[in-house]
C-alpha cells in the first residue's frame, strides 16, 4: 500500500484499527474530535464497537472494564479529558490492564488554550493519577511516527499488562502528511485467559478470574508493588527509544527535544550548520522510560559545552535531562506554554545566548 | 427427609465478612440462586462496587471486576459492548451509586445497556462508618448528620427507582426489600427477571433493595428490620416501576 495524504487524528483512529484494535470509547474534545468523528464511522464498517461516552470519567472506567474481559481497547482525548480519565489509569494500571491511551495535548493549565502544548508531559510520565505506577510514553513527531506509535503501543501493552500512552500535540492531530499504515505492525490480540473475566465458559475453565486493584495486607500491597516497578524496571532495560540528529559531528550544544518541538530544533541545527555553528540533538520517542544513558553520553562528548532542554511548557522534561546529564555540564531551558510554537530563528537566538 | 439447604454453586464456601445481620449475605445469596438457576455461571461477570461489599468475588464462584467508587456501571458498558454475551451485573451501595457513581448509573440506564444493576440502599455509607447518604431518610442520625439529616440543607433523600423510572429508554426497574421472608421471596423473583431480561438481550435492569445496616444504624437486627419497615417502606415504595413489556405496549 502507498502513502496516503490524511489529517493526523484520522490517521491515529485508522491506525488503530489497521493494529487490530476494534474498540474505541471516547468523549469529544478539541483539538482531537476528529478521531471520534472517523470512528464514528469505520467502526461500524470493520464490525468494531464504537461508544461516545457521558465524560472521560466514563470513558476511563469503560476501557477498565474492555480491557478486564480480554479486548483490544483505546482512546483518545485531549489534556482536561486525560485528568477526568486519571482516576481510571490508576486503577488500570493497578489491575495491570493494557489499554492505549492517546493525549493530544492542548494548552493548560485549566482549560488552557486548544493551540499544540506539551504541557501534560509531568502528567503522562509523573504520574497524574494517585498511586506508584507509570505509563509507557511514547511522543511522535510526525503523523507517520504517529500511526507507527499507536499500531506498536498495543502490543506493548500486552506485553507488560500496562496501559500505553501516546503524547502528542495539536499540531500532529491536525496537520496533514503523507502517511503509510506499515502491515507487519499489525498484531493479534494476545491470549488473556490467564486472568480476563472473559467468562470461565470462553476458557473452558472452572477457575474464575478477578481483576482488581484492591489489597488491605501491607504484605500483599508491598508485594504488588514489586510487581509493577519490576515491569517498569523492565521497560528502562527494554522498551527506551530515541533518535538523535548531527551526533556525528563536534557539536558545542546538545538539544534536547521532543515531538513538535523537536521538527523546530531539526531546521535550528541545519540552519546553525549552514552558518559554521555545529550542535545535535536527542529526541526522546519514549518519555517514560526516558533516554537518560543516550543523553548523558551525548552530553559528555568533549566538544559539547551545554544542554539545551526545547519543550512547549514552562520547563518539565528539563528535570528529566537534569537528571541524566548528573551535573557533567550546565543544563539550559527554553520553551513557550501559550501554543505558539517558537520559531528556528527565535530558538537560534536563545542557543547563542547561552555561548 | 429432603435437604433444605443446599449453598448455590454460584456462592464459594468462604464465609463472609460482613456485620451479624447484615443483608449483604441475603442478597449475594439470592443472586447466586438465580444464576444457578438460569445455568449462566460461566458466562457470568460481576462488577462489585466501593463499599462493604467490595470484596464480594469473594464469596461467588465466578468472573468478577472491582471497580472505582461508583463507576460499575461504567465497567460494566465496556464489559458489555465488547461482549455481549457475556451476563454482566453491577452490586452496588447508595453511597456508590446514588452519590458518586449517580452520573454513571443514569447515562448508562439511558442507554439501555443490557447489564443488571443490583442496588442495595441501606441509607448510610455502611463501609467508612455510616455517613450520611443522598438515600438517608429525613431527620435520620448519622455520624455525618449528627442532629438528623435536615431536608433544608441537603435535599430530600434520593429515590433512585422512581428517578431512573422517569427515562424514556426502556427498563426494568423495581424495588423490594430482603426484610423478612415474605419480601425476600419477591426480590428473588426481581432479580431473576432482570437476569432473564438480561439474557433475552432486551434491556438494562435494576433491582433497588430496602437493605439494613444494624451496624451503623446502631440497632440489633431485629430492631433493624422493624426500623426499615416503618421508616424505610412508607418512603422508598415496593414495586415494579417499570417493565419491558409496558414500554412496548405504550
Ligand atoms: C473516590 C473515593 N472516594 C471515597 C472513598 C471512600 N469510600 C469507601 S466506601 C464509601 C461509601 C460506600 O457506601 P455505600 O455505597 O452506601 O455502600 P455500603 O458500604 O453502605 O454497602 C466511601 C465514601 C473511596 N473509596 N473512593
Ligand atoms: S457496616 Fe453495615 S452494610 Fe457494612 S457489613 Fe456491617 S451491617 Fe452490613
Ligand atoms: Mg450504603
Amino acid at each position: 500500500m502507498g502513502k496516503i495524504l490524511m489529517k493526523g487524528n484520522e490517521a491515529i483512529g485508522e491506525a488503530a484499527i489497521r493494529a487490530g484494535c476494534l474498540n474505541y470509547f471516547a468523549y469529544p474534545i478539541t483539538p482531537q474530535s476528529e478521531v471520534a468523528e472517523y470512528l464514528s464511522r469505520r467502526m461500524p464498517e470493520v464490525g468494531g464497537v464504537f461508544l461516545q461516552a457521558e465524560s472521560e470519567i466514563a470513558v476511563g472506567n469503560m476501557l477498565f472494564g474492555a480491557a478486564g474481559c480480554g479486548a483490544r481497547v483505546f482512546t483518545t482525548s485531549s489534556s482536561p479529558g486525560i485528568s477526568l480519565m486519571s482516576e481510571a489509569i490508576s486503577y488500570i494500571s493497578s489491575a495491570q490492564l493494557p489499554v492505549v491511551f492517546v493525549n493530544i495535548v492542548r494548552g493548560g493549565p485549566g482549560l488552557g488554550g486548544i493551540l499544540p502544548s506539551q504541557a501534560d508531559y509531568f502528567q503522562a510520565t509523573k504520574g497524574g493519577g494517585h498511586g506508584d505506577y507509570r505509563l509507557l510514553v511514547m511522543a511522535p513527531a510526525s503523523v507517520q511516527e504517529a500511526v507507527e506509535m499507536v499500531m506498536k503501543a498495543f502490543p506493548l501493552a500486552e506485553k507488560y499488562r500496562n496501559p500505553v500512552m501516546i503524547l502528542g500535540d495539536g499540531l500532529i492531530g491536525q496537520m496533514m502528511e503523507p502517511v503509510e499504515f506499515p502491515e507487519h505492525l499489525r498484531s493479534e490480540p494476545s491470549n488473556k485467559d490467564d486472568w480476563a473475566t472473559n467468562g470461565m465458559d470462553t476458557r473452558k475453565s472452572s477457575k474464575p478470574n478477578l481483576v482488581k486493584s484492591l489489597f488491605l495486607n501491607a504484605e500483599l500491597l508491598e508485594e504488588h508493588n514489586l510487581v509493577l516497578k519490576a515491569k517498569y524496571d523492565r521497560m528502562k532495560q527494554e522498551e527506551v527509544r530515541y533518535e538523535s540528529y548531527n551526533m556525528d559531528t563536534d557539536y558545542q550544544a546538545l538539544i534536547v527535544s521532543f515531538g513538535t518541538m523537536s521538527r523546530v530544533c531539526r531546521t535550528v541545527i541545519d540552519n546553525l550548520k549552514a552558518q559554521g555553528f555545529e550542535t545535535a540533538m536527542i529526541r526522546p520517542q519514549t518519555l517514560f522510560p526516558f533516554p537518560e544513558g543516550p543523553i548523558k553520553q551525548a552530553a559528555l562528548k568533549e566538544s559539547c559545552k551545554v544542554v539545551i532542554t526545547l519543550e512547549l511548557n514552562m520547563g518539565q522534561m528539563v528535570e528529566d535531562v537534569e537528571r541524566s546529564v548528573q551535573g557533567n555540564r550546565p543544563v539550559h531551558w527554553y520553551g513557550k506554554a501559550g501554543g505558539d510554537v517558537p520559531t528556528p530563528e527565535e530558538v537560534i537566538e536563545v542557543i547563542k545566548s547561552f555561548f | 427427609m429432603a435437604k433444605t439447604f443446599k449453598k448455590p454453586e454460584a456462592l464459594s464456601d468462604q464465609p463472609t465478612h460482613y456485620c451479624p445481620g447484615c443483608t449483604h449475605g441475603i442478597i449475594h445469596r439470592l443472586v447466586a440462586e438465580v444464576i444457578d438457576e438460569l445455568g449462566i455461571r460461566g458466562r457470568t461477570v460481576g462488577i462489585s462496587p466501593v463499599g462493604c461489599a467490595v470484596l464480594a468475588y469473594n464469596y461467588f464462584t465466578f468472573d468478577f471486576q472491582e471497580a472505582a467508587h461508583g463507576r460499575a456501571p461504567a465497567v460494566a458498558t465496556g464489559i458489555k459492548r465488547v461482549r455481549p454475551d457475556l451476563i454482566v451485573f453491577t452490586y452496588q451501595g447508595d453511597g456508590d451509586l446514588a452519590s458518586i457513581g449517580m452520573g454513571e448509573i443514569i447515562h448508562a440506564a439511558n442507554r439501555g445497556e443490557k447489564f443488571t444493576t443490583i442496588f442495595v440502599n441501606n441509607t448510610v455509607y455502611g463501609m467508612t462508618g455510616g455517613q450520611m447518604a443522598p438515600t438517608t431518610l429525613q431527620g435520620q442520625r448519622t455520624t455525618t448528620s449528627p442532629a438528623g439529616r435536615n431536608v433544608e440543607e441537603v435535599g430530600m433523600p434520593v429515590k433512585m427507582a422512581e428517578l431512573i423510572s422517569a427515562l424514556e429508554t426502556p427498563a426494568y426497574i423495581t424495588r423490594q426489600a430482603v426484610l423478612k421472608p415474605k419480601y425476600v421471596v419477591r426480590a428473588k423473583k426481581a432479580i431473576k427477571k432482570a437476569f432473564q431480561y438480561q439474557l433475552e438481550g432486551r434491556c438494562f435492569s435494576l433491582v433497588e433493595l430496602v437493605s439494613t445496616c444494624p451496624t451503623n444504624w446502631g440497632l440489633t437486627p431485629v430492631e433493624s428490620i422493624t426500623w426499615a419497615e416503618e421508616n424505610m417502606l412508607p418512603y422508598f415504595k415496593l414495586g415494579e416501576y417499570k417493565t419491558p413489556d409496558e414500554v412496548e405496549e405504550d
